[in-house]
């Protein structure tokens, strides 16, 4: 008795099975032989590769008439890194440690009326006190005087506590609140070997530890001492349809220290003081930095970075991500082939064909999407394998910089836009199920994904709304080619026009994919109830 | 004897009438046909509704802390304008490609041979539709703009006086929008009398309008940048709305509007001589 019921349960399963599949080669049937759709797909990689290029060919960089010859400096995880501050230093050979008091943190900043400090008035004219969040100062142990090189630091800063940092994007919280003579912050940094180790205290006798850094190869001699630099401020003064206009300039920081001890060995016995990135090419120059020691005493002034150089910060880099902006042109026409994928079989009556052809609704909507998604994410893969490498090319051949990023991220921001498109193509058709009227669901579609992007481009609201918007809609899947990581050390206006999102890349897709799964399962429930 | 004339020139009577009043025929079938879609009064609804929640929205979530915060009141008021096209994109490609979807196209083109009639009926109904319905979303919104915004720091001390239709710069915006969603329906019925279906229409609108905002903003390079903006139909068009900074935008109110009627008129020609020219 078990083996005749088992026989047709098996012969029904494989039956099941191979209806899947028959059904999956019915709808990729009806997809290539509908020449319209074939062709929406590939007009949506031409538009993607093209816009792409247009935009590449349109952005041009030049200084003063001829090619700019940019130095960025690259930190060791590759990244471009901003390095630029004063640095009173000594070396220090093998494993010791530095020890300071920083009883003091001051800075300039510049008016508010948007006066810059020019190079005619003298490098502080024009400035009123003040501290920028991230203007700091303390002790820092650094491969060399190279920009880019590694480092570990613990420092006091204008408005977030002690910090200890360390190459450039690494940042962990010490001791909160402002330092005064009354209350002074202990700073301390132990080198053994590759491994940094940073304590910090409020009387010199109880330590805490901050944090540990490893800096691999980090030479036998480095070079160890007390730095100050301060962040450029910018302000937001108007925004509107593309682009704010701000203001800002350099700002300065001083820290005072004492009870500067080093120990180790000490091949050269004098303090030597270095202005890092101080040249006239760097993007923050160096203004009026300098120290001076008084009675065991130092007042260390700089100005600058120690940072991930971010964009929409100082530098006129551009992100890899713009050479897919045509992503956005490709992606209407993925809309309008998703949607129609559905409604043109309500639309001509096929559907009660197809539904008769197979009775379980859910598996032709299933097939449907897997369809639609397998062939808007093969058309995108290739646009945008070709777009990056020939739009930034073209970029760097108008003499724009382009902020390095990691071969992984390349792969992300690839992949990653192909299955943003493929999934907004599976979005569209379940909202083409659900409301059966081409019109009004390639219309919703484009909306939710198209108008808040261009929203937050084009600062329609105001930043803390657009902000929310690029959580909750569709759209937060874009985030998925944001190359340059948000950093909370960086002070800087994250806005949509720069690259920078509010979600990190893969919650941002999560996002759309919660959307595209609510719709098609409401598709399917309805679909399943309606009649055809 | 005298009715034996009459005799053949009774049904020449009816055909000499139907030519001279074939445009007032025609806005009456049309009329009839966009009356009575399902879809048309929500869309009008939704172009007022749509439009005045927007605006309300943009207009609570401004802020003018202190004079000179760089904000235009009036262009801030009618932010929901961005919106509010997307349902008049819709109503005007539906009026259209909902024929060629159901086929009564053929029908309508066999009541009324002459093609172009037909494509000006529907352009005079939606224009006349929109203006309607822009002028409601239009008040509203600034009407919206006039009681929040002083709330938010949109004061006289600030430099702001409230909103106005008295205010030439004001009602020139107000004017403008209304004539904005107008021209957009033009361009919608232009591009869906060109490509027939209602999908690759709408796409092809949508696509038109906020594609070129995005591609001039990753475009560095000013002057191109600029002239992407000259050309582009919403941004162009949209500058109607400035009230402030009038320097500095990429090109005048009014001719801004005008790129936006070249924009409209293209396209009502592109879609009049292929209707015109291809088989129903």
């Amino acid at each position: 008795m078990t083996t005749t019921t088992a026989a047709p349960d098996r012969a029904a399963t494989r039956a099941e099975r191979g209806g899947f599949s028959d059904l999956l080669h019915a709808e990729w049937t009806k997809f290539r032989t509908v020449r319209g759709w074939v062709t929406g797909m590939a007009v949506a990689a031409l538009v993607t590769v093209l816009i792409g290029l247009l935009s590449a060919a349109g952005s041009h960089t030049s200084c003063n008439g001829r090619p700019c010859h940019f130095f960025y400096p690259v930190g060791p995880g590759g990244e471009a890194v901003t390095d630029s501050f004063y640095f009173v230093h000594r070396p220090l050979a093998g494993n010791g440690s530095i020890t300071a008091r920083m009883t003091s943190l001051t800075g300039l900043l510049p008016t508010a009326s948007g006066g810059r400090v020019r190079a005619g008035q003298g490098p502080r004219s024009g400035m009123h006190p003040g501290l920028e969040p991230w203007s700091k100062a303390g002790i820092i142990i650094k491969e060399s005087t190279r920009q880019g090189s590694a480092y570990a630091a613990m420092m006091v800063t204008g408005g977030h506590g002690v910090r200890m940092q360390y190459d450039y994007t690494q940042d962990a919280a010490g001791l909160p609140g402002a330092v005064t003579t009354a209350s002074p912050r202990w700073l301390r940094l132990t080198r053994a070997g590759d491994t940094v180790t940073g304590y910090d205290s409020a009387d010199g006798r109880h330590w805490t530890l901050v944090g540990t850094a490893t800096l691999p190869g980090l030479s036998s001699t480095v070079q160890a001492g007390l730095f100050a630099t301060s962040p450029a401020y910018s302000v937001t003064t108007a925004q509107g349809l593309l682009g704010m206009s701000g203001t800002g300039g350099p700002t300065l920081a001083t820290g005072v220290l004492d009870r500067v001890s080093l120990r180790g060995g000490r091949p050269a016995a004098a303090w030597s003081g270095t202005a890092i990135g101080g040249g006239p090419t760097a993007a923050s120059p160096v203004q009026g930095g300098g120290y001076h020691l008084a009675g065991g005493t130092f007042t260390v002034t700089g100005s600058g970075d120690i940072a991930p150089d971010t964009p929409g910060g100082a530098g006129p880099g551009q992100t890899l991500d713009r050479t897919l902006a045509g992503a956005f042109a490709g992606l209407i026409a993925v809309v309008v082939v998703g949607t129609m994928f559905i409604t043109a079989e309500y639309r001509r009556g096929l559907i009660r064909t197809t539904f008769a052809a197979s009775p379980r609704r859910g598996r032709v909507l299933a097939a449907k999407a897997i369809v639609i998604g397998s062939v808007t994410f093969a058309a995108a893969l290739v646009a945008a394998v070709v777009a990056v490498p020939l739009s930034s090319r073209v970029l760097r051949d108008n003499g724009n910089y382009l902020y390095p990023v990691t071969p992984l991220t390349e792969v992300r921001l690839v992949a990653g836009t192909a299955a943003v498109l493929a999934v907004a193509a599976v979005l569209a058709l379940a909202i083409g199920a659900l409301l059966r009227r081409s019109a009004v669901a390639v219309t919703v579609v484009i909306v939710a994904i198209v108008l808040p992007y261009f929203i937050s481009v084009t600062n329609l609201l105001p930043a803390g709304a657009d902000q929310w918007l690029m959580r909750l809609v569709p759209a937060a899947a874009l985030s998925i080619q944001q190359t340059i990581p948000n950093y909370p050390q960086v002070s800087n206006v994250c806005s949509v026009g720069s690259g920078c999102y509010p979600l990190v890349p893969w919650a941002g897709f999560a996002v759309l994919c919660a959307w595209a799964a609510a719709a098609l399962g409401l598709a399917v429930f309805l679909v399943r109830r309606r009649d055809a | 004897m005298t009715v034996a004339p009459d005799e053949p020139r009774a049904p020449t009577r009816p055909a000499a009438p139907t030519a001279g009043t074939g445009l007032r025929d025609a806005l009456h079938a049309e009329w009839t046909k966009l009356r009575t879609a399902p879809g048309t009064f929500w869309l009008v609804f939704a172009v007022v509704a749509l439009t005045v929640a927007v605006s309300s929205a943009a207009a609570a979530a401004a802020r003018c802390p202190a004079t000179g915060c760089g904000q235009d009141p009036t262009k801030v008021s009618l932010t929901g304008i961005y919106l509010g096209q997307v349902a008049v994109a819709m109503v005007a490609v539906l009026a259209m490609s909902s024929e060629y979807s159901s086929g009564m196209i053929r029908t309508t083109l066999a009541a009324m041979p002459h093609r172009i009639t037909v494509l000006a009926a529907k352009a005079a109904l939606l224009t006349g539709l929109m203006l309607a319905a822009g002028a409601l979303a239009v008040l509203g919104s600034l009407l919206a703009g006039r009681l929040i915004l002083p709330g938010h720091g949109f004061t006289v001390a600030h430099g702001f006086a409230a909103l106005s239709l008295a205010d030439g710069p004001v009602l020139r915006a107000a004017a403008g929008s209304v004539l904005y969603l107008a021209l957009i329906a033009l361009l919608s019925l232009g591009a869906a009398t060109a490509v027939r279906d209602s999908a690759v229409a709408i796409g092809l609108v949508l696509g038109l309008l906020y594609l070129f905002p995005i591609v001039a903003g990753v475009i560095s390079d000013p002057h191109l940048q600029r002239h992407l903006q000259q050309i582009a139909p919403m941004t162009a068009g949209l500058e109607i709305q400035a009230t402030t900074g009038l320097r500095s935008l990429p090109i005048s109110p009014w001719a801004g509007l005008g790129v936006l009627a070249a924009w409209a008129g293209a396209a009502l020609l592109a879609g009049g001589l292929l209707l015109r020219l291809r088989d129903a």
